[in-house]
């Protein structure tokens, strides 16, 4: 296949950006999205240019490292997938493609298509998580959990961090990557004890992030690849006021 | 002159000398450890779970991490499940059932007392990862739900659907980002190690590389860890992640810590096969598939109909045909070569008969969809979007792929390398799965390393250093390692030939794959010594690496990676060729027994080879740590 790409090129978060133009001959359809992109990089570095940037490490759709916009959509046409897992087939001869990083206040721009999203593990950092220790843990059956508790929690747990509820949100908000945090560890009894300070202290640094509010638009799951659930933001509100009508009393 | 070389090993009968190494261990009191630090490389399972665990104990710890974020650790990928001896299954399982499974499961190559401690601690190492909200699969009334993976006859896996790996990591993640918080834990994510630094003998700091302004570091601390994972990558096509790596492992190597059996390396026999040349890495597909999955190829090598048109008469269901009693679940090692030999006689499948079929038909009959669909519901759907292919209508394509490194640093049972106050765990490390390791069995190293074992020996040898000041980052050490590094960089930068690294990589990997993969002969390895020598000479003069130094430059990082992977992959091959037996992963063509299978030699091999940097990759130094069994005797290992 022959395929026009505009990529985003920038320096730093410093510089400005601009779209730049570039063309390949020789795309296969086995290729995944990230291997197109080798190529033109292997063909850039050959001509003496820079490659372009771009944030990837498993290539499985796990690690949640990689992440660009594709035609203006996090991870590109295919739903429910990452970059990395979207094949070169999802697209037909001729195309043009335009590429461009995750884009939010909270994401600086590193390089190019480089971001940086450690806003995310400052949010975990404030909650996320069950205070155990190493070795205080008591026997794993000895508490219960039933198949439904597990499964639920386990489609919140299943968010792979890569942002682009973010980047698919008009007003940048974290609200799905933090709600599924919360939701996670509330409908497991290990972790339910400490969900009204948690949701207090994540939702607080979420906004110090820079993040934007969130106007339910619905934008953010429909762009998941893990297909995070919206309903796990009704509970993190829920938990929300919740913990603030109880800090009243 | 090659050392015979010990690892102390506590007193008593197998089941006691892990209580006795902990009752008489060293201890450092709460005030002193404040004033201690201790650096960590690496946030997969090992690296998070002790950086995590050695903060709560009240250590200043720095842990980093190549990708930008902990959590992205390659541990991230694991699907399976991860064992462990709880025998809730009422099956016969226990500590030494386990610990005798994974001694065969390795061939008889590993070391008795470590292998028995991964089994010991692994019932807590389940509640550890309950108790941070791991959603592990439950049975209908609440109750954990296991079952079986490759080479055992117990169900003691554990598993969170296909991504145990992932959900165990962010329970470690989570535990590491809690002592962030608390003050105990500097986080550096990209950030590269690129060298280690000793003073006085001992291991005091590293030099490392911030991937996002390209600046050069230094970091000191009482003791060093390396928890920076397998370096599988080093044969290009594999199943690790694309940043991967052995530089970490490989610069410590060069300052004194030995490399253990570095050629063992686990071909996975269940990854989706090689499609074309622009590949970057090949995609596993879980093991557990084995459970309901039936694997085989057309009795004929001509073979043309769709695999649904095959009548059962003209099907070879290989595994089941030699191995009855483990079938479909023989060990990985066993079934990758078997499925080596189909494709090697011309009954491979797919469009480069490079692949063998996985078919779930029968159990989709006997269960349902749905069940199948709930057991590997994710796995189906990756195996879609990779290969557009609906497994539920016809056999998945599945093949072999550099998966895990059995080989890793030399440790001691402390788990300290060679360097005094160097450590090293995880799949970093070389100590538990002998030449071969079995299924589910290295998230639990991972895990057991950082969680149980390393707070326990770092703490003993920390014990003698509470009197030894900060670590000064402007001694000539720091000095000296931050010139090399900062040389060699220039020096690829300077080279402006025509190949990129990728390019030098990928032909690495076709001679390794070739020459020191499943099957490995004299000729042929000595053949890959001679090539590797000419693309490592070849490296240093047609190497091409934009940009500079000091700035983001992916292209830098890779060149520094693969020129390591250009030394390693000669001692590899080194390895291999002094080893002349087969054991487990490492399969010589010339020791085979008349059907077919491993053949060792425990007179002449029953050893761990350690090697010595001498300053000359092409001649390094043979050390032997021999095995001695106690416990139990090897036998032939017998899967039939
Ligand atoms: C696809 C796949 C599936 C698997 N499935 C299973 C399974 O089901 N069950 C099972 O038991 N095992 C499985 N394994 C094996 C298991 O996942 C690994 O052996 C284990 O997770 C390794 O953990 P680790 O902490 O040692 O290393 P990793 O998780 O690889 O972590 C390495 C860390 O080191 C850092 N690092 C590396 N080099 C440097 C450097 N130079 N500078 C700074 N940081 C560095 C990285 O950033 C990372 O944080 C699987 C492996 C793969 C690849």
């Amino acid at each position: 296949m022959k395929i026009k790409l505009k990529i985003w090129r920038q320096r730093d978060s410093r510089s400005k950006g601009e779209f730049k133009e570039y063309h390949l001959d020789d795309v296969s359809k086995d290729m995944s999205f990230l291997e197109m992109l080798d190529t033109l990089n292997i063909k850039l570095i050959k001509q003496g240019d820079l490659p372009v940037e771009f944030d990837h490490d498993c290539r499985e759709g796990i690690c949640g490292q990689c992440g660009v916009m594709i035609n203006g959509i996090a991870h590109g046409p295919l739903k429910n997938t990452t970059t990395c897992q979207l094949h070169m087939r999802s697209f037909n001869d001729g195309d043009t493609i335009h590429v461009e990083p995750f884009k939010a206040a909270a994401f600086p721009i590193v390089r190019d298509l480089k971001v940086n999203r450690s806003a995310f593990d400052n949010i975990i950092s404030s909650g996320g998580y069950v205070s155990v220790d190493t070795g205080q843990a008591p026997e794993a059956n000895s508490i219960p959990v039933t198949f439904e508790e597990a499964e639920s929690a386990f489609d919140a747990a299943a968010c792979i961090g890569c942002g682009a509820c973010v980047a698919s949100c008009k007003n940048s908000s974290a609200a799905l990557f933090t709600s599924a945090k919360i939701s996670h560890l509330a409908r497991l009894p290990q972790g339910d004890k400490e969900t009204s300070t948690r949701v207090v202290n994540m939702v607080n640094q979420m906004e110090e992030e820079g993040f934007g509010y969130c106007t339910n638009t619905e934008a953010c799951q429909v762009e998941c690849p893990e297909n995070i659930s919206v309903l796990n933001i009704a509970r993190m509100n829920y938990e929300y006021n919740k913990a603030k009508v109880l800090a009243k009393k | 002159m090659s050392k015979t070389i010990e690892a102390p090993i506590p007193e008593g009968p197998i089941a006691e000398k892990w209580s006795n190494y902990k009752a008489k261990a060293k201890l450092v009191s709460p005030n002193n450890r404040k004033r201690l630090e201790v650096i960590v490389v690496g946030t997969g399972l090992a690296g998070a779970s002790a950086a995590a665990s050695l903060a709560e104990m009240g250590y200043n710890v720095k842990s980093f991490c190549f990708q930008d974020s902990p959590r992205r650790a390659h541990s991230v990928a694991a699907q399976g499940g991860v064992n462990a001896a709880k025998n809730y299954k009422n099956d016969g399982d226990s500590a030494y059932r386990m610990f005798y499974d994974t001694l065969k499961g390795g061939d008889f190559r590993s070391r008795e007392a470590n292998t028995y401690r991964l089994a010991e601690c692994s019932a807590s190492l389940i509640d550890q990862a309950v108790a941070q909200g791991v959603p592990f699969g439950r049975e209908y009334g609440g109750y954990l739900r296991n079952r079986s993976f490759g080479g055992v006859q117990v169900s003691r896996t554990f598993y969170a659907r296909g991504q145990t790996g992932q959900q165990l990591l962010l329970g470690s993640y989570q535990a590491l980002l809690r002592q962030k918080q608390a003050g105990k834990v500097k986080l550096y994510a990209r950030h590269e190690m690129l060298d280690v630094v000793i003073i006085e003998g001992k291991a005091r700091g590293i030099i490392a590389r911030n991937l996002d302004t390209g600046q050069i570091e230094r970091h000191g601390a009482h003791t060093v860890v390396l928890a920076t994972g397998g370096f599988g990558k080093i044969y290009y096509l594999s199943t690790l992640a694309m940043g991967c790596n052995a530089s970490a492992i490989w610069r410590a190597h060069k300052k004194g810590a030995f490399m253990a059996n570095p050629s063992w390396t686990q071909i996975h026999p269940t990854s989706l096969p090689q499609s074309g040349e622009h590949q970057s890495k090949l995609t596993l597909m879980s093991e557990s598939l084995r459970n309901d999955g039936r694997i085989w190829v057309p009795k004929d090598q001509n073979e043309t109909r769709a695999p649904g048109d095959i009548p059962e008469e003209d099907r070879d269901y290989y595994l089941e045909r030699k191995y009855p009693s483990f079938g479909n679940l023989a060990p990985r090692d066993i079934s990758s070569r078997a499925a080596k030999e189909q494709i090697d006689l011309g009954k491979g499948v797919g469009p480069l008969k490079n692949a063998v079929y996985l078919d779930f038909s029968r159990a989709i009959n006997e269960y349902g969809k749905d069940v199948i669909a709930e057991r590997y519901g994710n796995l189906f759907t990756m195996y879609k979007k990779i290969t557009g292919i609906d497994a539920y209508r016809e056999p998945m394509k599945i093949s072999p792929a550099a998966h895990f490194s059995m080989g890793g640093l030399w440790v001691d049972y402390e788990l300290m390398t060679t360097v005094p106050g160097l450590f090293a765990i995880g799949e970093a490390n070389f100590s538990d799965h002998g030449a071969n390791r079995l299924g589910a069995n290295s998230l639990l190293q991972a895990c057991v390393d950082g969680y149980f074992i390393l707070p326990y020996t770092l703490q003993n040898y920390l014990a003698d250093q509470i009197r030894i000041e900060k670590t000064d980052v402007n001694h000539p050490a720091f000095e000296e390692s931050e010139r090399q590094v900062k040389d060699q960089m220039q020096a690829f930068l300077n080279c402006k030939g025509k190949k990129t690294a990728e390019e030098f990589h990928k032909e690495l990997g076709r001679e390794l794959y070739d020459k020191c993969g499943l099957l490995r002969t004299k000729e042929g390895l000595e053949k890959a010594i001679e090539n590797i020598k000419k693309l490592r000479e070849e490296y240093k003069t047609n190497l091409l690496v934009p940009g500079t130094a000091g700035e983001v430059n992916s292209e830098l990082e890779k060149a520094g990676r693969v020129s390591d992977y250009m030394e390693l992959a000669e001692l590899m091959c080194l390895d291999a060729l002094h080893r002349e037996e087969s054991c487990g992963a490492h399969f010589r063509a010339e020791y085979q027994t008349a059907e077919g299978e491993a053949k060792r030699d425990d007179e002449n091999y029953c050893y761990s080879a350690a090697w010595e940097w001498t300053g000359n990759a092409s001649a390094p130094m043979l050390n032997r740590e021999p095995l001695v069994f106690e416990t139990v005797k090897p036998t032939v290992r017998s899967y039939k």
